[in-house]
């Protein structure tokens, strides 16, 4: 289905055609780019410190958390780090990875020659830096970072002091951010496929950013309204959090959750998209079942719509209310489902090898549907009330958003380097990186399930002595975690300044356009003329 | 029929599997439920992540499967097929119908969770930055009221006592005043809060409600055997969320009845003499009690505060100043700050933690503050 | 348009200048399009307060300070008792603020007073609103309160003491198994206290 043929005079010459390799030079080509790669390798370059960054906090966390007692920092200096480590690893990490696979991929896949708004893509991606210096900034306000959880619920963040007025303006510009990126996306996806290619010939890794650009033009805009919200009740007078005015802390709540279930799986989408595109190509079987995937992916965002109050099982709404949540939740079971069964068809009677993209792929498929199994059990709400606000949540959520979407980011980079740099990785120390990585996220988090059954509550900077043991695991995993991705810098640095020379298309079974038809690394203007697709 | 004898056979291995209550030793597991309904909840979680490992078994079989014997190295050929439209709805509808059987027992579970009608006792839970007040309001027992706060010494939090720390079974979970209910009786929670959303927890008798400002909301439990049952705030509250437990002594009806006899007694006694002249002494060592439960958590027990952050007492200019100015920054909390106001003690209580401030440490004001002159203030 | 109908003769710089032109405006349109959506959904986060406090009125979640339409056709089921309990909150006001019945069982239908007492401890005159709030929460609607302070702001001078009433039906609709309901009213202070009615105008207290 996804096979590619060209006219004659279009073939592998391509490149010969481009004399647009001239690129600019100097800080003026990062500043003023217009250009999709450049873009593309600036968010990859950014999220990856923005990850060092939350990863440093989370160890932070950890360190506090190895052993009873407060030892390393006073638990309000706690409290902030928990809420930094989540909204820099969410906002800051993760999600621009993905932009920047987009910005990389997109144009290359359907035959385009830019995104349809070059320049808003710029600023797209400058108001990301910004953004994050006020996040890192706010822990240098008076009093110190707002310790209110990522999702500063209210009152409590209605009360807290400067740091969080940084916060919400920080959370305004990543919003004006996404969302003029996924206006980018949709526009380009929508107009500017090349010819021949209908919507049901675009690779998955275009279906799957299409719909989470539309999931983030949709609810971006709510969180902007209530962080809005927060911001004029702590300053303006108004009361939509506060029952002395008539208003309501749960109301808040809805908002937020409101933008924050869809926002999950904005997160997850674009990992199923590359991971859509590594385990066919190395598999060499074509993706099974593109069609339902496509069905599977738009009613996994339409259902996230009418799910979210299962994040607040336990504040008090109508019992009605919750059945229908508990109702609505088990539902998304079955597209996610699906999608799993597809993946793991794709590999079945295929012909496979383990180079690392593949390696990071699988551990993708087995560990975020972990993930996705303790989701289930949460989303019973009987067991959600035990359950809810202890480390078995931050056990699930960290499945599904690291060993889910940033295993299949370390699979899309592996993948694609090739193509973006024009050198090959070094598979050995790949491999090492992924069995690392996955030891030790295991190690990190695994027991954090059995935590959370015994009772141990989240954002706690202590703990009772019957904790002990699993935290001292959780916290050494940690560790070794975050030391294994200095080990991915090193490899990404190494592949750029010293990597072997790669071929135009090292995987032999990959098949989108950026493979088939354009050289390695692929040129600064690629597909000026639009190929045409038959 | 096929359907009876596969739920017959669920059935059979997650009885087994939840009879071992011994996961629940190794902390493996939720802690053992102590109410019938809590039984119900955790068989619902055993049967619910029974039903998800064995699909993960299954699926992960069929692709380790894959793995091993589909590999180029191996020399096997890839197939080209990508659709097969029985098994695609075969396994959209399985799923589906997996999720409904879960999805029943489940929903009964939940609407006896939310039924708190016909109680035999009534009891509100206030969460206050960062302790619990309890108010009897219902039942056998009705009138009582007081502050539940954190009971382990800061010393052993802090470090200067990890040997207390390390012989201190319940840490972090023991309270000066616990929550005493009847074994056997239905107990209704009302749940509120004084300044920001808290959550009321305790695993053992399967309980979670947030607790929302200016709103009431409601749980219950039935404890089917006497114990001590501890658990912990379970929603972020600021600094101290992780130091607010709840431990909940459930007690055969004899014994209730006389620790509710004792409460009164103890009321009767406490209540304040207006006329009443107090010494220095007895507000000092009341004073001090209160110091620990109120204080400590941001002025230190060793009146040093953190610099930086919680102005040392001792030696400080307010405390050693105007008896009135104390008194009214106690009252009224400093805007801006994180000095909250503390209107909410009593005035003997606040009269004899002024009285300590003013006579501990470095500070030697020789002064006694009187209940009235708090009350004059107010 | 360059050279109308006849595409095959343009050079191959139009094709792509016309091409490029074309797909200028489609986006462009695009884009408008989406960024009106994207401003109505932010206009939507604002809209879902309104839309909260409808359902809420709707289902009964948490009532508004409104008094209930009278109720007519009051037919008293004798049948049925309704264990009420009352209670009281003060959040950051110097009031003391208690009901004056803890518990009391009535049947749907029958019309109710019950008194609440509140006396400002402090030594300044203050402005008080009372929140009512229910437990079971979906056991607001059934509530129809004809009569209650809560309507107004209160103001009670320093030393004040004043025993306030709330009248109210309950709602022959009660459903069965509804048996036990809290009533809980919190005292907020009112700042930069001006004295004016609430969305309820012109019920007395």
């Amino acid at each position: 289905m996804e096979a590619v043929h060209t006219h004659a005079d279009h073939g592998h010459h391509d490149h010969g055609h481009d004399d647009h390799d001239h690129k600019p030079t100097g800080l003026k080509r990062w500043l003023m780019s217009t250009n999709h790669k450049d873009i593309g390798t600036m968010y990859l370059w950014f999220s990856f410190c923005m990850f060092i960054v939350g990863g440093i906090m989370a160890l932070v966390i950890r360190s506090e958390l190895f052993q009873p007692g407060l030892q390393i920092v006073k638990p309000e200096f706690f409290n902030s780090m928990t809420t930094y480590h989540g909204l820099i690893m969410v906002f800051g990490a993760i999600m621009p990875a993905f932009v920047g696979f987009a910005n990389w991929l997109i144009p290359m896949q359907i035959g385009a020659a830019d995104m349809a708004f070059p320049r808003m893509n710029n600023l797209s991606f400058w108001l990301l830096p910004p953004a994050a210096f006020l996040l890192i900034g706010a822990q240098f306000a008076p009093g110190g970072g707002a310790g209110v959880g990522w999702t500063l619920y209210a009152p409590l963040s209605t009360q807290a002091g400067p740091a969080m007025d940084l916060t919400i303006f920080a959370i305004h510009i990543l919003g004006m951010s996404s969302i003029m990126g996924s206006i980018n996306i949709i526009t380009t996806l929508l107009n500017m496929r090349a010819p021949g290619m209908t919507l049901m010939k675009m690779p998955m890794f275009c279906w799957t950013w299409l719909i989470t650009a539309y999931l983030l033009v949709a609810v971006m805009p709510v969180l902007a309204g209530a962080v809005t919200m927060t911001l004029t009740d702590r300053h303006f007078g108004t009361h939509f959090f506060n029952a002395a005015g008539g208003g309501d802390p749960v109301l808040y709540q809805h908002i937020f959750w409101f933008f924050g279930h869809p926002e999950v799986y904005i997160i997850a989408i674009p990992a199923f998209g590359v991971v859509s595109q590594v385990i066919p190509a190395f598999s060499r079987k074509p993706l099974f079942g593109y069609a339902s995937m496509v069905y599977a992916t738009a009613s996994i965002a339409i259902l996230s719509f009418m799910v979210w109050a299962h994040h607040m099982y336990t504040a008090g709404m109508p019992v009605q209310a919750q059945l229908y949540f508990m109702y609505a939740t088990v539902l998304i079971a079955v597209p996610t489902g699906v999608k799993v069964f597809n993946w793991v068809a794709t590999m079945w009677r295929g012909s496979l090898t383990f180079e690392t993209p593949m390696l990071f792929a699988l551990g993708f498929l087995f560990l975020f549907t972990l993930g996705g199994f303790t989701g289930l059990v949460l989303s019973i709400t009987p067991v959600d009330v035990q359950l809810h606000d202890t480390y078995y949540v931050v056990a699930h959520f960290h499945y599904v958003m690291v060993a889910g979407a940033l295993f299949s980011a370390f699979a899309g980079i592996y993948f694609w380097l090739p193509k973006w740099t024009g050198r090959m990785y070094d598979e050995k120390l790949g491999r090492i990186h992924f069995w690392l990585s996955l030891v030790f996220f295991n190690l990190t988090f695994f027991v954090q399930h059995f935590l959370g059954l015994a009772g141990m509550p989240r954002r706690i900077p202590d703990y009772a002595l019957q904790f002990a043991e699993f935290n001292a695991i959780s916290s050494v995993g940690a560790f070794g975690f975050g030391f294994s991705q200095l080990l991915f810098l090193y490899i990404v640095i190494k592949t750029i300044t010293s990597g072997e020379k790669a071929p135009d298309r090292p995987w032999e079974g990959a098949d989108s356009l950026e493979w088939t038809h354009l050289p390695s690394p692929a040129p600064f203007h690629s597909f000026v003329e639009p190929p045409v697709i038959k | 029929m096929r359907n009876l004898g596969v739920n017959k056979w669920i059935f059979a291995v997650a009885s087994l599997l939840s009879s071992v209550a011994a996961w629940a030793e190794y902390k493996l597991n939720l802690q053992t439920p102590h109410t019938l309904l809590g039984e119900k909840i955790y068989d619902l979680h055993t049967i619910v992540t029974i039903i998800c490992v064995i699909i993960f078994v299954g699926v992960f079989g069929f692709m380790f499967y894959a793995v091993f014997h589909h590999r180029k190295s191996v020399g096997h050929k890839a197939a080209q097929f990508h659709e097969n439209t029985a098994v695609e709805v075969a396994w959209t509808l399985i799923p589906f119908v997996i999720l409904i059987a879960l999805a029943i027992p489940a929903t009964g579970t939940l609407i006896t969770m939310r039924d708190t009608t016909e109680a035999d006792i009534t009891i509100k839970a206030t969460g206050y930055q960062w302790k619990w007040g309890y108010d009897y309001l219902k039942g056998e027992g009705a009138g009582i009221s007081f502050y539940s706060a954190l009971s382990t010494p800061r010393s052993q939090i802090d470090g200067e006592d990890v040997a207390g720390r390390q012989a201190n079974p319940h840490y972090l979970l023991e309270t000066d005043n616990n929550v005493v209910v009847p074994v056997g009786q239905k107990i209704r929670i009302l749940t509120t809060a004084a300044d920001v959303i808290h959550a009321w927890y305790v695993p053992a008798l399967s309980v979670k409600q947030d607790a929302v400002p200016g709103f009431i909301r409601d749980t219950w439990f039935k404890a089917e055997q006497p114990g001590i049952y501890r658990g912990q705030c379970a929603e972020l509250c600021g600094k101290e969320h992780g130091f607010m437990p709840i431990v909940v002594e459930v007690m055969t009806a004899e014994k209730y009845t006389a620790w509710v006899a004792s409460q009164q007694t103890k009321a009767v006694a406490a209540k304040v003499d207006p006329d009443k002249t107090w010494t220095l002494a007895e507000l000092k060592t009341q004073g001090e009690k209160v110091f620990g439960q109120n204080c400590a958590a941001c002025h230190q027990a060793t009146g040093m505060g953190v610099p930086g952050a919680f102005p040392a007492l001792s030696g400080s200019k307010v405390v050693n100043g105007p008896q009135q100015d104390q008194i009214k920054l106690v009252l009224n909390g400093k805007q801006g700050t994180a000095m909250n106001s503390f209107k909410h003690l009593s005035d003997v209580e606040l009269a004899s933690v002024i009285t300590y401030t003013r006579n501990s440490w470095s500070n030697h004001t020789g002064e006694a503050v009187s209940p009235a002159s708090i009350k004059a203030q107010r | 348009m360059v050279g109308g109908e006849c595409v095959f003769l343009w050079s191959h710089a139009e094709v792509l200048l016309v091409g490029a032109m074309i797909n200028k405006r489609a986006n462009n349109r695009m884009m408008t399009r989406l960024s009106i959506f994207a401003a109505g959904m932010f206009g939507f986060g604002f809209l879902l307060v309104p839309f909260y406090e409808k359902i809420c009125e709707v289902t009964g979640v948490n009532n508004l300070i409104k008094p209930a339409v009278a109720v007519v056709n009051t037919q008293v089921d004798v049948s049925r008792w309704v264990s009420m309990e009352f209670d009281a909150n003060a959040h950051g006001l110097n009031w003391e603020f208690k009901p004056v019945q803890r518990t009391m069982k009535v049947h749907p239908g029958e019309m109710v007073q019950v008194e609440y007492d509140v006396t400002n401890k402090g030594d300044r005159a203050t402005v008080g609103q009372a929140i009512p709030s229910y437990g079971p929460n979906h056991a607001g609607p059934f509530v129809r309160k004809l009569e209650c302070f809560c309507f107004k702001q209160q103001l009670l001078q320093a030393g004040e003491t004043k025993r306030m009433p709330v009248q109210f039906v309950l709602d022959g609709g009660l459903p069965a198994d509804l048996n036990t309901i809290t009533l809980s009213y919190t005292f907020f202070e009112v700042q930069g206290a001006s004295l004016k009615p609430t969305k309820a105008d012109g019920v007395n207290s």
